[in-house]
This record gives structure tokens, sequence and C-alpha cells, in this order.
């Protein structure tokens, strides 16, 4: 994997003393989708901002295609768009102006058959001279979008890019997030929605309290933690387990009304079938049978649990 | 990308000179409109009791003094509040991701700030001719001073909107520091037309300095030598842009 943000060992502690990083580091290869999903207060947004410039860093290093971000802030930024997570425009600008304003600042020259290609991509071209406070939510997110992406970056960071969207604006979003990867474009989001991660991202990372617990591949790391539930529901409920079924992962629930049993997709066997003799020995009558699958969510949520425990 | 970003100050630039435009009117007309009701107050009703100021009419003799009043609180107002409007409604994240450094943040704000006050500035030196003989004895001194004094304040107007955390901070400074030194630096009168202890005091005022060799510029005549008023406002800058620098290297009120 060639990484085009490299991220090591970063340290935030704000002013007053609340350590919003504990030493970050993550590798961001060219051309992903990394999702980083993370509850309220977990130092997203404080991660993003420190990479682009927007928070000072108290300890660690940022490179960006090889650029350190204090050292050659230049060259780093200029590959860097950012979304931020607050929708920030000047509402009495037009939305042409605004993003020109943008390719100007990142010391581009005039580009219009970019900044019309852009504006067309996110549906915004027939609003290219509206005034930014005449815009919906939905399309003054796309505005910001359309900045950020007016210097023709390498890389994108969205900051809670669907927060409070509703669900057909949220898919557009992931059939933007789509398409600009097809371009090319290395794009790093956060999001608390975990299907949102499991939509479009290539990679996820949890982060918890300034931590980061894990990076992995979406699809391995749902068939590593990816574990399967097998639910039995009984014909005549159960006070306790018999003593035969012991040796098996079994959970008595819904009053002795179901048996839940479950077992790791990736191991060698699943030991269903010798829990289901062991059922028939035990003289258990089965009414009926249904499978579920963990989604990212169940890992999710059982990370942070196990972090906040320790 | 090498050596500076010339497109991104002239983004801030353009950005920060369209809201003039937008009200182009306006900042026109005010200051025509004040300017004529100062000679209508000052010039006739004060100065049919005063012939005089060393040797010049005393409308004449306050024409500098009232360019200075206004360009010095337009520099200031003009620059503060548009680095402090980004930074109130979220906007400044851009300015601060983006591959400028703060000597071109600067050059954006305080050159557009800057080119606002020499502007009205003007309109208000040539609507005074209107009322009264001006004449400009040493024309080339009298446009350094003018842009020195638009430069150095829009700069100092810069570090109150960076400074500012609300806008009755925005105001406060212009409002009851720099207007009553712009009118007790010698504006209106002579700092000689003053009792000596209060000479003594208006000298720690840093804008007579500024005033008198203004004035200086246009009639010969001055507070203070003129050497001592290019060094006042050459001090004067320096320091702002000393704190200027200072701010965007410790990030102070910009970067948590
Ligand atoms: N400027 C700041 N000063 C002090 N604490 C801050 C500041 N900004 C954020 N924090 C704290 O840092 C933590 C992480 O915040 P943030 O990065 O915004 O989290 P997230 O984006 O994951 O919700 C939070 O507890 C927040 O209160
Ligand atoms: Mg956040």
């Amino acid at each position: 994997m060639s990484a085009i943000v490299k991220v090591d060992r970063l340290e935030k502690t704000y002013a007053d003393g609340f350590q919003a990083l504990s030493s970050v580091s993550l590798d961001i290869a060219h051309g992903e989708v990394l999702a980083l999903l993370g509850p309220n207060g977990a130092g997203k947004t404080t991660l993003i901002s420190t990479i682009c410039g927007l928070v000072q860093p108290t300890g660690g290093s940022v490179h960006v295609d090889g650029h350190d971000i204090a050292a050659d802030y230049r060259q780093a930024r200029a590959l860097i768009g950012l979304v931020p997570q607050e929708i920030t425009l000047e509402p009495f600008d037009k939305v042409i102006s605004s993003v020109r304003f943008s390719r100007g600042l990142f010391g581009k020259p005039r580009d219009e058959a970019h900044i019309e290609r852009t504006l067309r991509q996110l549906s915004l071209w027939d609003k290219r001279n509206s005034r930014i406070k005449e815009l919906s939510g939905g399309m003054k997110r796309r505005v910001l979008i359309a900045k950020a992406l007016a210097h023709e970056p390498r890389i994108l960071f969205l900051d809670e890019p669907t927060a409070g969207v509703d669900v057909e604006l949220r898919r557009g979003m992931w059939d933007t997030v789509a398409g600009l990867k097809a371009d090319g474009v290395t794009i790093i989001l956060t999001t608390h929605y975990i299907e949102e991660a499991e939509a479009i991202a290539d990679r996820v990372g949890v982060i918890n309290k300034g931590r980061i617990l894990l990076v992995e591949d979406k699809d391995k790391l749902m068939a590593r933690m990816g574990r399967k539930q097998l639910r039995i529901e009984l014909h005549e409920p159960l006070t306790a387990l018999p003593e035969g079924l012991s040796g098996h992962d079994l959970e008595l629930v819904d009053d002795g009304a179901a048996l839940v049993y479950t077992y790791d997709t990736a191991g060698p066997r699943t030991g269903i079938t010798r829990l289901l003799s062991d059922l028939a020995a035990a003289g258990i009558v089965l009414r009926d049978i249904q499978t579920s699958q963990s989604s990212l969510e169940d890992i999710f949520v059982g990370l942070v649990q196990e972090e906040d425990a320790a | 990308m090498t050596g500076p970003n010339w497109r991104g100050i002239g983004a801030i630039y353009r950005f920060e000179m369209s809201r003039f435009f937008r009200t182009l009117l306006q900042s026109f007309v005010s200051p025509v409109i004040s300017t004529s009701l100062y000679f209508v107050v000052f010039g006739a009703a004060i100065g049919s009791r005063i012939e005089q100021v060393e040797g010049v009419s005393y409308g004449a003799f306050i024409v500098p003094g009232l360019v200075m009043l206004t360009v010095m609180t337009q520099s200031i107002t003009n620059a503060s509040f548009g680095i402090y409007f980004p930074k109130f409604i979220g906007t400044i994240y851009e300015l601060l991701s983006a591959p400028v450094n703060f000597l071109e943040i600067v050059l954006g704000y305080v050159g557009a700030a800057a080119t606002k006050a020499l502007f009205i500035g003007t309109v208000i030196m040539v609507t005074a001719s209107m009322f009264v003989e001006m004449q400009v004895m040493h024309p080339f001194a009298m446009v350094a001073f003018l842009m020195l004094t638009c430069v150095s304040f829009a700069l100092f107007g810069f570090i109150i909107g960076i400074w500012a955390e609300n806008f009755e901070q925005l105001q406060l400074v212009p409002l009851l520091i720099v207007t009553p030194l712009v009118f007790l630096g010698g504006s209106f009168y002579s700092i000689s037309m003053l009792p000596p202890a209060w000479q003594t005091v208006t000298m720690f005022n840093p804008v007579v300095y500024l005033i008198s060799g203004f004035r200086w510029s246009f009639y010969g005549v001055a507070d203070v030598p003129i050497g001592l008023s290019l060094l006042a406002i050459g001090l004067f800058l320096g320091l702002c842009m000393a704190a200027v620098w200072w701010i965007f290297r410790s990030g102070w009120r910009l970067r948590p």
C-alpha cells in the first residue's frame, strides 16, 4: 500500500488541558475511501482539522504525499480539500464566485471549464448565480464540496457529510463520493452512521476517546469480527439449560421460549450439526430456526464498550 | 507552486473589495456629507471667530486633520471587520487550510482596507477643496503619509479583528481609543494653542505626530519636526507587523 497521508503518533492537547488525540498513527492509501467511525467527541474533527492545518498538533507528525504539514505546508495543503462539519459560507456570496474564490486562494489559475464541471457534477450549475443564503441545506453542503474541489485536490476530507441529512440526500452524497473515487480522489470521511461506512468505505477506522482502535479493510473486518447467530424457537419453554447442552455457547432468551447460539463464521467448523444432535438427545423439540449476521454496528458498539470498560 | 501565492492574495483582495463595490454609493456619499457638515459647523461657525492658525485659514487648516480622522477610522473599521466576520461565521477555515502565509493574508486584507480608506480620503480632499482654498506644498510627502497611515491603521484594525471575540469588542477600540486620540491629536487645532501642561501630555499621543506630519505636507507648518513624524509612523507600522507575525506564528485566537 502506498500511503498518500501518513499520520505518525499525532497528539493534540487543547489549551484547557483536554487531550483530544493520543498517539494517533494512520496511513491513508492512494485512491481509497476511508471512513473514520466514532461517537461524538471521539476526536474525528480534531484529527481532520490537524491534518488540514486548522489545529496545531502538540506532538507527532503528518506527511501528505511526503510533505510535512508544518514545514512544507504549501505543498501539503495544495493537495488537500476540506469540507468542514458545520456549514460555513458567506451568505451574500454567489455560488460561482465563492467557488472561484476558493480556487484563487489555493493559487490556481482561473479555469472556468473545471468550475463548470465541478458545479455540474454536484448539480449546482443551475444555481451558480444564486446567492448562498437562498439555497437549501443540502445544496449548501454541496457548495462546500464544490469549494473544496475547486483547486483539484488529490485528497478530500469530508467531516460528517451526511449528519442531519435525509435518506435521499444521503444516498446522493454516497453517489458523489463514488464518483470522486472513480476520478482518483482519495477520500477520508468521518461519520457516526455505521451504514454509511458500510455502504461506501474501502477501509474503516474506529476512533474513540482520541485513540484509533483499529483500521481494517471493511470486508475483512466484517469477516474477522463477523459473528453469526442462530436463533432457535422452542416448542415448549425451558426454565434452565439442560445439562447435556452446557458445552455450547448458548443463551436462553424470551423467558425460555428461544435459544440463541453464537458462532464464528471464520472458525473451522460452526458446531451446528453437533448442537442439533445434542438438542435432539436432550429431547428438545424445535419450532423454528433463523440465522443473523452481525453488522459493522455490532462490531463498533462492541469495540467501544470494550474500550470504555478498560 | 513556488514563490508567493499571488493568486491567493488577489482572491482575498478582490473578495474584500467586492463588498466595497456593492455599497459604493454609500461609501461615496457618506464621507461627502460628513465632510460638508464639518465645514458648515467647524469652518463656518468656529472659523468666523478664529481667522487663521499659523498663517493658514482655519477652514484649510482642519482639512488634513479631517482626512486623517476619517482615514484612520475607516482603515481600522474595514480591516477589523474584514477578518472578524469570517472568524465569526466560520468561513475562516478556508483561509487557515489554504497554502497562504501570514504575509499574503495580511496583504490581501490590509491592502483592501487601505485601498478603501485611501479612496474615501481622496473623496474628502476633493470635497474639501470645494469649500476652501487648499494647497499641497509637498505632494509626494502627502501621498506617502496618507498611504502609510492607511496601511498601518489597517494593520492595527486587522489585529483588533483577530483579538475581538464579539461585536462590542470590535467597536470598542475605535470608539474608546482611536476617536479620542484623533480628536485630541490636533485635528482641529494647533498644539501650540493649548496650555503648556497639556502640550506636554499631548506629546504622548501618537496621532499628534501623524497629523502634524500630514499637515506639514500641505502647508509646511508642523507641531513636531517632520523626521519625528516619520519615525512615529514607521515605529507604529513596525509594531503592528511584529504583532501580526507573532499572531500567526503562535496561532493566537486563530488556531487552537
Ligand atoms: N478548541 C477546543 N478546546 C478544547 N476542547 C476541544 C476543542 N475542540 C474540541 N474539543 C474537545 O475535543 C474532543 C473531541 O472533539 P471533536 O474532535 O470535535 O470530536 P468529534 O468530531 O469526533 O465529535 C471533545 O471532547 C471536544 O469537547
Ligand atoms: Mg466532529
